[in-house]
């Protein structure tokens, strides 16, 4: 303990009871039993900015380590665009480089921009704030945590450079193909990527460990669970499934990376090249695919989840209103995390499988649509009749409500068997999963941004570019995915390097060219944005505390922006949850986390 | 200890807006179980590697059905690895009773003797690496053999990570740096941490022996 923080814990205990012999009995602080938490006070430029224990600087190294990888993944899609939209145009684009971007794109995307940028960025940035924590319960394991992610992200990026490139094989990865000649990067590509992610799951672990245990064990007095902000719920909830479905992606990638370097046959199945019997021989594919999957799919909510949460406290605060059915969203995030367990076959449809299984997994797939749909219900239902100021948070949340709602449904097609298997592998799969777990998650990293870029640098983002942004963002999402759908329609399969002269190409290829344009706008767009959050930091209006008139802890600390140790002497203490907005009978329009009852006397109960 | 809340079902049925559910959250101090941080820490990494060894199972069951399977045979040096396994189990145990007891300088002892039998299990394994590449069984000869060595290597990893905590905690104790209460926490949780080795040890072995 240090000494700063010592002195202040006498004071407050002295305070506590002179103060009692006036508060009202409902305001009795109990003295706190765990003592509290030993922080390192950072002395160096070092330590305090570069190798950080503070949980808010580790936040703010992943999402722009996440957000530079991001841009790599970006420029990817753009070549896949280019190639598919004007094939045969550009010489720098063979098919090995096309298969090359592609699961580049997928893997940087899915795990090292959003994976990193909900967990790792707004976990580490928001959990201890929002639960009133000084800091994660292990700051150093944290702070390793980051430097893995970054070792593994230099891992990934080496891959561009070594003999052969990037591996080629799809995001998926499916063995036999990534390790056999024949798929670009398969020798040392598929390695780097392998070990890379075997990388990033041990930071993982080391961050989740953090963030588990701080939600749990951290939280200030009165901060029950149920008090918590959605925010703090999803990412909680998400990292619970992180932690227990990245071992799968793990084991896959370890058994995988002996198959490809020592020449074991964990999935390698006997396979004739040339005319001879490969010596590996006897593995099973589809044991990589129930891995994958298994791994795969919470993985999609792991993604989802936090954005869940978030656009929540978003639309409530930026609405004026208590979120509709707090604990019915409470129940939502936890049984959809449980059942993301028991569905990932459901991407597997075609790969082979017992018919009872695919009626298992099609009915447990449609059963997740229920606790989905109460979430979008409860969502309409908090806007409804609410004071919806239309900022740029709340503009994006509202993307994101309709984003989701048109990727959930064309999820419910996917999830029946009987549909998937005429629409698998075509462009209608991936408009589905872009727009469900791609431009719905980004919606709502946009409108977090904006929406905690105050707290964050104690400037707002331009505002003008702000609407550029969003309009165009969401604009444009809709016009390359709405396309999209059609021509899985008419049964483009994905992943091919050019369709040539097939005959039901002949509709497609407009559609194509005009796709391609719409996603470079849309891309460039972003490097808008990027410009505009960088330039904020220096030029952008000044923000008053707490411009967005939230109620949780995280715009309630003594310095604006928050700054080491997070809550200056005293931790805060809490009397109510996030959600007190216009509370009937109140003369105030809104009531912050940490105000007393005594303080607000004629406030009523909100019968939700 | 404040009341816990120990049943999920009842915590996220509370209705956190009512008054008379705010009366009883005001009281409430934040944690959610009455376990230490570094306790709730090693159960979570415990659970990720039950997470992690389960699912090497589940791939061997799957993989043992294919025909080319061919089981090793086991050297007797394994099992005297499994019984010093189980001799450092038992003398971790007596250790953690005697810091309980405050009796730290026959604990210190129990750790180094502790850390001599880790440090030999370990050099039993290599041993058997060793015995096998000399009988030309390499990894890649059979998918027995591939897990084989996978699971040494990987349970091996899982033992020089808690020889790092024991390392951490030995020094402490040697040092006389140490407050009591941390090096009894560390003392503990390390011994709850050899036990899941060998327990684990014991499925992983118990596993190949069977089959």
């Amino acid at each position: 303990m240090s000494e700063e923080y010592k002195d202040n814990k006498i004071e407050a205990k002295s305070a506590d009871s002179s103060s009692g012999g006036y508060a009202p009995p409902a305001e009795h602080i109990p003295a706190k039993e765990a003592p509290e938490q030993e922080l390192y006070h950072a002395k160096s430029f070092w330590t305090k900015w570069v190798f950080s224990q503070d949980a808010k600087v580790i936040g703010v190294q992943y999402a722009l380590t996440a957000t530079a990888i991001g841009l790599i993944g970006l420029v990817l899609s753009w070549g896949m665009r280019l190639q598919l939209g004007f094939p045969e145009t550009f010489s720098f684009l063979g098919p090995a480089t096309y298969y090359q971007s592609v699961t580049m794109h997928g893997m940087i995307m899915v795990i090292y921009l959003l994976t990193a940028l909900f967990l790792g960025g707004f976990g580490n940035y928001l959990i201890p704030l929002m639960v009133g924590a000084r800091d994660m319960v292990f700051p150093y394991v944290n702070m390793v945590s980051y430097w893995m992610f970054l070792a593994a992200v230099l891992v990934l990026i080496a891959s561009f450079f070594v003999p052969g490139g990037p591996t080629g094989a799809g995001w998926t990865l499916y063995p036999p193909q990534a390790i056999l000649p024949g798929t670009p990067g398969s020798e040392y590509g598929i390695v780097l990527m392998l070990v890379s992610l075997a990388m990033f799951i041990i930071g993982f672990t080391m961050g989740g460990l953090n963030y588990v245990i701080t939600v749990l064990q951290a939280r200030t007095r009165g901060m029950t669970l149920m008090r918590m902000p959605l925010t703090v719920w999803g990412i909680f909830t998400a990292t619970v499934l992180a932690l227990l479905a990245f071992p799968a992606l793990f084991v896959a990638a370890i058994m995988m990376t002996l198959d490809s370097m020592l020449g074991t046959s964990f999935f390698m199945p006997d396979i004739f090249t040339m005319g001879e019997k490969l010596k590996t021989g006897g593995g099973s594919p589809i044991l990589f695919q129930h891995l994958f999957w298994f791994f795969g799919h919470p993985e999609v909510y792991i993604v989802a989840l936090p954005a869940f949460g978030i656009v929540s406290d978003l639309i409530s605060v930026h609405a004026r209103k208590n979120i509709f059915g707090y604990r019915m969203m409470v129940w939502a995030i936890v049984i959809i995390g449980a059942l993301s367990f028991i569905v990932w076959a459901h991407h597997m449809y075609v790969s082979g499988m017992n018919p009872y299984f695919g009626f298992f997994f099609a009915t447990t797939t449609l059963i997740i649509a229920v606790p989905t749909a109460i979430k979008v219900y409860n969502w309409v239902l908090t806007l409804w009749r609410g004071n919806i100021h239309l900022t740029i948070p709340m503009l994006f949340s509202l993307g994101f409500i309709v984003t989701f709602v048109n990727g959930g449904i064309t999820g419910l097609f996917l999830g029946n068997v009987i549909i998937d298997i005429p629409l698998s592998d075509t462009y209608f799969v991936v408009a589905h999963f872009h727009m469900v777990m791609g431009i719905a998650p980004l919606m709502v990293v946009f409108g977090a941004i904006y929406h905690w870029y105050p707290l964050i640098t104690g400037r707002h983002l331009n505002q003008t570019l702000g609407k550029i942004h969003f309009w165009v963002t969401f604009l444009g999402a809709y016009a390359i995915y709405f396309p999209m759908h059609y021509l899985g329609f008419i049964g483009v399969p994905r992943r091919y390097f050019e369709m040539y002269d097939s005959p039901y190409m002949t509709s497609g290829v407009g559609l194509n060219q005009f796709i391609t344009v719409a996603a470079l706008i849309v891309g460039f767009t972003q490097i808008l944005f990027l410009y505009n959050i960088f330039s904020s930091v220096f030029k952008g209006e000044k923000s008053e505390r707490n411009p967005w008139k939230a109620n949780s802890l995280e715009w309630h600390t003594p310095d604006y922006p928050p700054t080491h140790g997070n809550f200056g002497k005293e931790l805060p203490v809490v009397y109510r949850w996030p959600y007190d907005f216009s509370v009937p009978g109140s003369d105030k329009e809104y009531i912050p986390q940490n105000v007393p009852p005594s303080q607000v006397p004629t406030a009523k109960v909100e019968i939700t | 200890m404040s009341k816990r809340e120990l049943n999920i079902f009842k915590l996220l049925s509370q209705k956190p807006w009512e008054s008379s559910q705010a009366t009883i959250d005001n009281a409430h101090d934040g944690k959610t179980l009455g376990l230490s941080k570094a306790n709730l820490g090693v159960r979570t990494i415990m659970v990720v590697s039950t997470v992690i060894f389960s699912l090497f199972v589940v791939s061997y069951s799957d993989r043992m059905l294919v025909h080319d399977w061919k089981s090793l045979s086991e050297p007797w040096l394994l099992w005297i690895n499994t019984v010093i396994l189980i001799f450092t189990s038992i003398v971790f145990h007596k250790t953690k009773i005697l810091s309980d007891q405050n009796k730290f300088e026959k604990a210190k002892n129990g750790l180094l003797l502790v850390g001599f039998l880790t440090f030999a299990f370990i050099t039993g394994q290599l041993l058997v690496w060793q015995h096998y590449v000399n009988l030309g069984q390499y990894a890649s000869t059979n998918p027995a053999n591939a897990f084989f060595y996978l699971f040494t290597a990987l349970h091996g990893l899982h033992v020089l990570g808690g020889l790092f905590f024991w390392g951490r905690a030995t020094t402490k104790l040697f040092q006389n740096n140490y407050s009591v209460t941390k090096i009894k926490q560390a003392i503990g949780l390390c011994s709850v941490y050899w036990h899941f080795l060998l327990i684990v040890w014991m499925v992983l072995f118990g596993l190949m022996i069977a089959t």
